[in-house]
């Protein structure tokens, strides 16, 4: 259960239960719908852009704790940076999530996005865990068509 | 147009009284009829032993196999078939003239018949092989189907189907210009039998329903539906890939005219499955892959093809498959369904009883007909993370929309949990799954 543990941290399922910035933006210019076809996990992203930067971001979400808290704990870390910061960090989540089960990532250079290193112990979830940041880079490219992450 | 009115036609030809008290009653499990338990001692502690895969323990746990309705493990008399056929009988049917060949043919033929004496239809001639339930419907759809439907035709299905009894027949009436028409389900998730009768119209070409819910394990009262669509003259396809495996099926006694399994879901092999047709229709259908082996004469002006069912078996087919197959028809009639069905009705109504008394925990279907399936949904808990932690318990359910998108959108849900039954399970396994349900529950009720 250790593993779990890991996983199912508090902060995670604190996020799950109340997440931050969760409903629709009002004055949104970007946005994109995710979709999980594996699961039927649904994800709506809805941002705020200005000068290239990401002045405000909300989310609406059907789906698991994963997913959910992933997209919540993202929108904390999003808001304020730059559109390229933004795809920069989601290159840099993605390798935390996806590194071998049991090596250690170095924490420290994760911050907030840290509590997901439990995902790299379950790969059949590490599509939940990056659903909001597939969603987030489709609507910062601007792409009409559902994302999905198969 | 007049419609068909199935309540008066069959005021004509019988009591009308005694059917409809008949299909209000909902009480036709072929299987309890000729149930004869007592006959042969049930053992399952000696069926594990046939299972070489239930030895093994996942996550330091002992392997609890809860999720039978997408495959069922093998038994070693199927394992052993498969090696046996490849390590001293392979080759190509049909056409060798050589020992080996001779070998393999008959052994292929004789799972035809093998198939065709377990659901009892007329004559192996009626037994098609194909891949799987799937390709069995995709093959009736485009070969009845174009042969068949019209523009304005109608083709009705139900709520609760699996998406391999929907989306091929989307595809056939969005060619033909046909209209797909839903039986509705009740809250319990049983079919509502009253809307069906409006359903039938001189205008419905086929009637196709699943005969086990893949995600509710509602049994529908498939020889009713049967008998209202025959009143007018409409034939009936039965998806039975959650049938065959739980409940005696009998296609002369159901009449059904089209029948449909997968060899995976009864302990045989993927990449085999049935198609049963009523042998005057499948001769009437053109074919539907053409290449070897489904031919009488070639030539570039004109092809004649062999009769069914090797006119619908172009090029060489899953052999080993097949052999699989009847390996496990073999196994599966020498433990009986007699004794099959008491066992698995007896884990269905223990799982449901267990996992009713979880407060938190809510059952989706709870149909009084049922069958080796339990579907339920947890407060505020996803199906996907209470099947991770789970899995952490060496416990395997599916979780998910169970390919019947339709059945959630009917239930409000975006996915749920499902622990279905196969002979081999036991009551210790549902007793792991309802702690390990606990165990989420814990997860996810600490708080900071």
């Amino acid at each position: 259960m250790d593993e779990i543990k890991e996983l199912y941290q508090e902060i995670i399922l604190d996020h799950n239960k109340n997440p931050k910035n969760y409903g629709e933006l009002e004055n949104y210019n970007y946005t994109s719908e995710g979709y999980n076809p594996l699961c039927g996990d649904r994800l709506n992203i809805y941002l705020q852009i200005e000068d290239q930067k990401i002045k405000d971001i909300r989310f609406v979400a059907s789906g698991c704790a994963i997913s959910k808290a992933s997209a919540s704990v993202m929108t904390t870390v999003l808001k304020g940076k730059s559109i390229e910061e933004a795809k920069e960090l989601f290159k840099k989540f993605q390798k935390l999530i996806t590194t071998n089960a049991g090596d250690e990532p170095d924490f420290k250079e994760y911050g907030k996005l840290a509590v997901f290193a439990g995902v790299r112990e379950f790969p059949t979830r590490v599509k939940c865990a990056s659903l909001g940041w597939h969603t987030v880079i489709a609507a910062l490219e601007d792409k009409n068509e559902m994302v999905t992450t198969e | 147009m007049a419609r068909c009115d199935p309540a008066r036609a069959i005021e004509k030809k019988q009591c009308s009284g005694c059917l409809i008290m008949g299909l209000l009653t909902n009480d036709f499990r072929t299987a309890e009829k000729e149930s004869k338990a007592g006959d042969r001692k049930f053992d399952v502690d000696l069926i594990r032993e046939d299972f070489p895969i239930l030895r093994q323990m996942v996550h330091g746990k002992p392997l609890v196999y809860l999720d039978n309705a997408a495959t069922t493990q093998k038994p070693q008399r199927v394992i052993d078939a498969i090696n046996r056929y490849y390590s001293a009988q392979n080759s190509n049917i049909h056409r060798g003239v050589y020992y080996l060949s001779e070998i393999a043919t008959e052994a292929y033929e004789t799972s035809r018949k093998a198939v065709s004496q377990f659901i009892n239809t007329k004559s192996p001639n009626e037994i098609v092989f194909v891949r799987g339930a799937t390709e069995a419907i995709n093959l009736v759809a485009s070969s009845f189907g174009k042969a068949n439907v019209q523009p304005g035709d109608e083709i009705i299905i139900s709520h609760m189907e699996h998406h391999s009894n929907i989306v091929p027949w989307q595809i056939l009436c969005e060619e033909r210009g046909a209209t797909l028409r839903i039986i509705p389900i009740n809250d319990r998730g049983e079919l509502i039998l009253e809307e069906y009768k409006k359903l039938l119209s001189e205008k419905t070409k086929l009637v196709s329903v699943v005969y086990v819910s893949n995600s509710l394990g509602t049994i529908n009262p498939v020889k009713k539906i049967i008998e209202l669509a025959h009143q007018c003259n409409i034939p009936v396809l039965l998806d039975a890939a959650q049938a065959v495996q739980h409940l005696q099926v009998d296609v002369q006694e159901l009449d059904c005219d089209f029948l449909v399994f997968s060899g995976h879901k009864i302990y045989g092999p993927t990449g085999i499955g049935i198609l049963y047709a009523k042998e005057e229709i499948l001769q009437e259908m053109p074919p539907y892959q053409g290449g070897g082996d489904m031919i009488n004469s070639v030539t570039f002006e004109n092809t004649t093809f062999k009769k069914a069912p090797h006119k619908f078996e172009a090029g060489t087919p899953n052999i080993a498959g097949a052999i699989g197959l009847s390996a496990a028809l073999d196994y599966l009639q020498n433990v009986g369904l007699e004794n099959i069905i008491p066992h698995e009705t007896d884990l269905v109504n223990y799982a449901s009883q267990a996992l009713s008394s979880i407060r938190e925990l809510k059952l989706i279907g709870t149909a009084k007909n049922k069958a080796s399936v339990v579907s339920f949904v947890i407060d505020e808990i996803h199906p996907h993370d209470i099947g991770t932690i789970l899995d952490r318990e060496g416990i395997a359910i599916r979780t998910g929309h169970h390919c019947t998108q339709p059945v959630m959108q009917r239930f409000g849900v975006p996915a749920t949990s499902r622990a279905s039954f196969a002979l081999y399970n036991t009551r210790d396994e549902i007793d792991a799954l309802v702690s390990g349900i606990h165990k989420v529950i814990k997860v996810f009720s600490t708080r900071p």
